[in-house]
């Protein structure tokens, strides 16, 4: 296939796929901005008033970049892994294989779904968060690389989890007992600063702590950890992992008999 | 000339330690219309599933049009189109975009892709229904579907197993004239079928597998040259009480009076009808008792039934 033939491969499934979450709007867009909505109600404005400042900042202030970062994080996942499994369990996946479409494209063309969702919510939680506080950023760049590259590697991760699942209660088990666990203890809620040194140092081996610091870096000034550190560690992590998607693609893990 | 499809030494062995391939030979020509037929489980699926990159080989080698699977695979997915046995669409998605969707994977842009798309679903008889979810289609209009999704590359072998499952005799017999307008028109086919009727009124070529092996491959009218009997049914004019003298071939009645001759390899039916009217008797109509293909196909699979010991070795 010559460049022009993979751009409309690539093309076709990054279209397939916005299509996808678009027409089940209800299912993928509205609640996480219902979520976030009582998030910034509840823990905003609620009991955020009498938790006074954090890092600085007041309470909904702090909670907000967290809260996008959450969103983000988990629709960029639940986008690739519903996806794929779905049409590996309809086994309509048999369309792309039976296709020339490189697996590097395949890969491309599920993430890039993943990013447009996740992103599309950033933005929605974003809007919505405008309603409860007024955002400055700091560091313009740095909060659109970070979400961009934290999308991607939450979609990589969808991807494979996808490939490796052979029933639906494998697409939850990751979202539910590994990324929800981790996304809370990443800093969303509160400043590793107020925990004692042990679990301190026990929260920056959490993947999600890097993200969740390095975007609100870009948007407060402030960061538990510095915030190069956070992207060169998101820049690891998504090329370790898309080199594991890559080669389970092509040993047809999952998808191949 | 290069052929179509190209196999030597195929073998698959699957995870659980099946042997499902025992080392398959094929070749097919192109513009051949080929049947690939044996019993569940011979291997069938997993030959073609092979070619499509649908299941790994364990080892042998597969070309499309001289291109090799393991070294030039995008080439040979190019010239490929697959009809499958079972339905693998996007049910939600609409017929039109199923395929569209599937164009743009091989790299046709939607404009050119809406063009096919509508040359094939119009063929097929589903244009009128581009615009419906593909699980609001009946089981014969998914079928239609998944060979007008199969075709808008425009591919140069197709391969269907059994497309005409499940689908009623009218549909089945517009689905075999659409398929002989694509093989006139230079399309390779190779169909898998449990319907031994089919490959005998389509295709030119087949080959029997059984058991992961091919037990024979050679053109139909070879392999129909090779029955050595046939039983035809006559119905008469009038129904028969007695069943007549026939000299030379043996004859009965069935429970509702139909006369039942065995004609011979090299025995002339002028002779029954001969014999019939010299005896007052006017036959009316008549038909093979069995599909003469099928009853060789049974006597093949029969005389290659594996052993007591395989089948506990295979078991085991």
């Amino acid at each position: 296939m010559n460049a022009q033939a993979l751009f409309t491969a690539y093309s076709t499934i990054v279209l397939r796929e916005i299509r996808r979450f678009t027409r089940i709007w209800p299912q993928t867009l509205l609640p996480p901005a219902v979520t976030m909505t009582l998030y910034f109600i509840i823990f905003g404005n609620l009991i955020g008033s009498r938790i006074g400042d954090m890092g600085g900042f007041d309470y909904m202030s702090f909670i907000v970049p967290g809260l996008i970062m959450m969103a983000v994080i988990t629709s960029s996942y639940a986008n690739v892994v519903s996806s794929f499994f779905s049409m590996k369990f309809q086994r309509s996946v048999e369309e792309l294989l039976v296709s020339p479409v490189p697996n590097w494209i395949i890969l491309a063309g599920y993430v890039t779904g993943g990013m447009a969702r996740g992103l599309g919510i950033g933005f929605i939680v974003t809007l919505l968060s405008l309603a409860f506080t007024r955002l400055e950023i700091h560091n313009l760049p740095m909060v659109v690389i970070t979400v961009f590259l934290t999308s991607a590697l939450f979609a990589v991760g969808g991807f494979i989890n996808a490939l490796l699942a052979t029933k639906f209660d494998d697409v939850s088990i990751v979202p539910t007992f590994i990324l929800t666990p981790l996304t809370y203890l990443g800093g969303v809620f509160y400043s590793i600063d107020m925990l004692p040194d042990f679990w301190q140092s026990v929260s920056m081996v959490n993947p999600i702590l890097y993200m969740v610091n390095g975007f609100r870096f870009g948007i407060l000034g402030v960061s538990d950890v510095n915030p190069f550190v956070s992207l060169g560690m998101i820049v690891i992590f998504i090329t370790v992992l898309s080199f594991v998607a890559l080669k389970l693609l092509e040993r047809g893990k999952g998808i191949r008999h | 000339m290069t052929h179509a499809l190209e196999i030597e030494g195929l073998t698959k062995t699957y995870g659980s330690g099946f042997e499902a391939l025992k080392g398959i030979d094929l070749r097919v020509a192109q513009g051949d219309f080929f049947a690939l037929l044996g019993p569940n489980g011979a291997g069938k699926s997993t030959t073609l599933g092979i070619v499509c990159s649908l299941v790994t080989k364990s080892a042998g080698n597969v070309k499309v049009f001289g291109y090799d699977i393991d070294t030039h695979l995008s080439d040979a997915k190019l010239h490929l189109g697959v009809v499958p046995q079972e339905f693998n669409f996007n049910q939600f998605e609409k017929v039109f975009d199923i395929v569209t969707i599937q164009a743009g994977y091989y790299g046709i842009p939607l404009k050119k892709a809406a063009v096919s798309a509508e040359k094939y679903l119009k063929k097929l008889g589903l244009w009128d229904k581009r615009n419906t979810p593909a699980r609001m289609l009946s089981g014969g209009m998914k079928r239609r579907l998944m060979i007008a999704r199969a075709l808008v590359h425009e591919p140069r072998l197709l391969i269907l197993d059994e497309p005409t499952a499940g689908v009623d005799i009218e549909l089945r017999r517009s689905m075999w004239a659409f398929l002989e307008e694509m093989n006139r028109q230079g399309t390779t086919i190779i169909l898998t079928t449990h319907y031994l009727e089919e490959a005998e009124a389509l295709c030119r070529n087949i080959a029997i597998i059984d058991h992961g092996r091919i037990i024979r491959n050679t053109s139909k009218r070879e392999l129909l040259q090779q029955l050595s009997l046939e039983t035809f049914l006559l119905d008469a004019e009038t129904a028969l009480d007695n069943v007549p003298e026939l000299e030379g071939f043996s004859c009965r009645l069935d429970d509702e009076g139909v006369l039942e001759v065995d004609v011979h390899k090299g025995q002339a039916l002028n002779d029954v009808f001969l014999q019939l009217g010299q005896q007052g008797i006017k036959v009316v109509s008549m038909r093979t008792k069995a599909n003469r293909l099928e009853e060789l196909f049974i006597r093949m699979v029969e005389h290659n039934a594996p052993t007591a010991e395989e089948t506990t070795e295979g078991r085991a």
